[in-house]
């Protein structure tokens, strides 16, 4: 049981961090179907950025630094995910075209980017994960306690942490009004002197960057450096984790262990066939669907996606 | 320079296309002055205060604040001027609070924090004596309380100009008196309002100064006090243009089509169509005439089939099998097959009747997909109805295939209405078919309507222009916020009768409680 939470809490932030860019870039107006390409893009970023760091500190005969082999690889993760960002944007910004096909084809080019740029059987990054890994040390003497909550790497805290900050700056600060109030009525937030093509920019930018971390978290914490599982199924699920969440970060923080924990929940229940554990993936989706229909059916103004989610703006139509 | 004057606009000229909607309007404005600015449709007033609030661009003009000649680029410009305008549609984020919408967009330097600037809100409703929750949802406020939160986000922002484009439109007496006692308040307080209305009584009651626009034109503005409603009808309307449109007497006319004490409301509960009676006959083209929103469209709709009725009856005289029936039962599809049709050219022209990205063929299929009697569609018919139309109508087209948005507006209206005529209908009904159409194709338009006439249709016109109205209708019914208030005989009315009726109170005997 202990495990399984463990397993869960790991799996969870890594769709935590998938979900918190996927929120921000939906605020401003921008449905990104583009997730799931974007994080095996970060993750192909990062774990090049850490190869060429730990091949050239090791042929060198240099002692690895234990800061800058995380620090490294999350930057380049960065700047890998944000650049996705801005093609996205400049594709349905600048270019005016249609959101999902876009997405679509970023999640495609995504994939197949992270396939050229990645050698999967190489061992270096499990060598790289360790960095990542490295917990507390005080955690393995507090028992379950510790277990659950301290023993994660450094990228958990940081999805946590993500979460949190997007979640003030969204609520409680000019800039998350304004972003808000572009992704609800672009219109009103032009006439009200706000930059909309500026603010769509920036925040798929930023939002793609924080996916991709989702992407390099799920190779190096959640599976140590193997790339043995694909990255863009994770990618869906911190889709329908914006949807689960009403575009909360700070409920993401739960709701992205209660997906862990559903999508993981097969392997911990003995007596499950193959095809069996595959049902229990969909668990998640179908957990999506239920929201969806329960929020819409309410039809609460409070907890639906921003207004315009999904529709270009252009000065000349209003 | 007149240090009195708060805004002043120099020979402000702005085209659209070919089609001027300000030629050389000069206008000012005082501080502390209420002034009413006067028009019909498309006399551009609303062009103009864009121009002023940065919306729009002037082609040519001056604009002065303040005695300095400034240049407005953008709302944000106008606001830099302390200019705020108060738009007919609200741009307002629905999920967001009064106040949080009041904040969107003003970067004052200080910390942002919502309690402070409740405070600041809160000063200003008590200060002009606003009614308002500063933390309500926007979703959850009625018309006059979002335009409420429209005004003081304006003020907010610190605007000494205020310019407000119909706001009246959406409220109700009350509402409005509510409104006008706030821009009294306000004018005391020395800030220049201006305000945009059809409304004739609203002008005379809160206006310090009218400034009447005709056509782009500026005609003249008087002192409210030194004119009545007679001589600002007749600024407003105009000498009378003689058209030349031909007009045939009508011939065996019987009724066709009653209408009976018909009452709706809309969405938000407001009543639009107020007891609406009277009879089209056949074999006549009636005109209906109204300010735009007056409940033209839900008229139409109603016979049509596509609104709602509260109270009232439709009644149908059917010409081929002499049977009545009442249309309130029918769905609009039964309604379509008895031979009643309508074709509405709404503002955005392709919005209502037509698929832009289909070809004129598949649009005329659009209306007989139901009738084909194998399971695969029967293009011939179609094909050829196409054809005919594009000949008879001189539609400019490379061909009967071509989407119809790419075709120009005035033939994507020639297809629409070609194809309702090609139905052989009984009655006509035609909203706006001349919108945005030069002089030649509007010609067209009419005379197919004279056939229709001739050939023993009962045709509604529904129009814009007095000067058509008058030369191409037999009757014309005026209606005014939802109700008739009159029907004249079209060779006989005169301009200036009609424009009262449009514009002359209904509220006197229709206030509730």
């Amino acid at each position: 049981m202990l495990a399984f939470i463990v397993s869960a809490i790991r799996l969870g932030m890594t769709l935590l961090f998938g979900s918190t860019g996927e929120t921000i870039t939906e605020k401003s107006g921008h449905l990104n179907l583009g997730i799931p390409g974007i994080m095996c893009v970060g993750a192909s970023c990062g774990c090049y950025a850490e190869y060429i760091y730990i091949d050239s500190v090791v042929s060198k005969g240099l002692e690895i630094n234990s800061i800058l082999a995380v620090l490294i690889p999350v930057l380049a993760t960065l700047i890998g995910g944000a650049i996705m960002g801005v093609l996205f944007s400049f594709l349905t910004v600048t270019l005016h075209a249609n959101q999902n096909v876009t997405g679509l084809a970023i999640t495609t080019l995504g994939v197949g980017i992270s396939d050229y740029m990645i050698d999967k059987t190489d061992l270096i990054y499990i060598r790289g994960a360790a960095y990542f890994k490295a917990s507390l040390p005080f955690a393995s003497k507090l028992g379950w306690f510790g277990e659950v909550f301290f023993s994660h790497g450094v990228l958990v805290y940081l999805a946590i942490i993500i979460a949190v900050v997007t979640s003030f700056i969204l609520n409680r600060t000019r800039i998350g009004l304004h972003l808000r109030a572009v992704g609800e009525n672009p219109a009103t937030a032009d006439a009200a002197g706000i930059n909309v093509s500026l603010y769509r920019y920036v925040a798929t930018s930023i939002g793609c960057g924080i996916a991709g971390l989702g992407g390099l978290s799920f190779i190096m914490d959640y599976l140590n450096g193997n790339w043995e599982y694909v990255i863009d199924d994770i990618g869906w699920l911190a889709i329908a984790l914006v949807i689960f969440t009403v575009w909360k970060p700070n409920f993401a923080i739960i709701g992205s262990i209660i997906f862990g924990g559903l999508y993981i929940a097969s392997s911990y229940i003995t007596g499950v066939s193959f095809a069996g554990k595959e049902l229990f993936k969909m668990l998640p989706y179908i957990v999506t669907i239920i929201v969806l229909i329960f929020t819409s059916m309410r039809s609460k103004k409070k907890n639906q996606p921003p207004q315009s989610l999904g529709l270009p703006y252009f000065r000349e139509e209003r | 320079m007149n240090n009195n004057l708060a805004l002043e606009c120099r020979n402000i000229t702005k085209t659209f296309g070919r089609v001027y909607a300000n030629k050389n309007c000069s206008l000012d404005v005082k501080k502390g002055e209420i002034l009413a600015i006067l028009g019909e449709n498309g006399s551009g007033k609303t062009t103009l205060m864009n121009m002023v609030a940065g919306i729009y661009f002037p082609d040519s003009g001056k604009i002065f604040v303040n005695g300095q000649e400034v240049l407005i680029r953008s709302p944000k410009d106008a606001f830099e001027q302390k200019i705020g305008m108060i738009h007919q549609h609200f741009k307002l984020v629905d999920v967001f609070s009064a106040v949080e919408n009041i904040a969107l967009g003003v970067d004052d330097g200080n910390k942002y924090k919502l309690s402070n600037i409740t405070k600041k809100v809160i000063e200003i409703t008590q200060r002009y004596g606003f009614i308002i929750d500063p933390e309500k949802k926007i979703y959850d406020m009625s018309v006059s309380e979002k335009q409420t939160v429209e005004i003081i986000k304006v003020l907010y922002r610190g605007a000494d100009i205020l310019i407000l484009d119909e706001p009246t439109a959406v409220l109700t007496p009350q509402e409005t008196e509510k409104l006008f006692a706030v821009l009294r308040r306000m004018r005391e307080d020395g800030k220049s309002i201006i305000i945009i209305t059809h409304k004739m009584h609203e002008v005379l009651s809160i206006s310090d100064r009218v400034a009447v626009l005709r056509k782009g034109e500026h005609v003249s503005t008087v002192n409210t006090a030194e004119t009545n409603e007679t001589e600002l009808t007749e600024m407003m309307m105009g000498e009378k243009i003689s058209l030349d449109i031909t007009r045939s007497e009508p011939v065996n006319s019987v009724p066709r089509l009653e209408v009976k004490n018909i009452t709706s409301f809309n969405e938000e509960g407001r009543k639009v169509l107020d007891d609406i009676s009277f009879t089209a006959y056949s074999g006549e083209i009636l005109g209906i005439a109204g300010i735009a929103g007056s409940g033209q469209r839900e008229l139409l709709e109603s016979i049509a089939g596509l609104h709602n009725l509260a109270e009232g009856e439709i009644t149908y005289f059917d010409p081929i099998t002499n049977n009545i029936e009442n249309l309130r039962d029918k769905t609009p599809l039964q309604i379509r097959d008895l031979g009643v049709r309508l074709s509405f050219v709404p503002e955005d022209r392709l919005g209502m009747g037509l698929v832009g990205n289909m070809d004129i063929i598949d649009n005329m299929m659009l209306r007989s997909y139901t009738k084909g009697k194998s399971a695969f569609l029967e293009r011939k018919e179609p094909k050829d109805l196409a054809d005919k139309i594009i000949k008879d109508l001189n539609v400019a087209t490379p061909g009967a295939t071509t989407p119809v948005r790419q075709l120009s507006g005035g033939n994507v209206q020639k297809v629409l209405v070609g194809r309702e005529i090609a139905s052989s209908p009984s009655v006509l009904m035609a909203a706006y078919p001349v919108r945005g159409l030069d002089v030649n194709a509007s010609y067209t338009i009419y005379n197919l309507l004279n056939e229709q006439k001739v050939s023993g249709v009962a045709v509604i016109f529904v129009g814009e222009d007095l000067d058509v109205l008058l030369e191409l209708c037999d009757r014309i019914l005026v209606i005014n916020s939802g109700k008739i208030t009159g029907i004249v005989d079209g060779r006989t009315a005169k301009k200036e009768e009609i424009g009262l009726l449009m514009v002359k109170s209904t509220e006197t005997e229709g206030e509730e409680k």
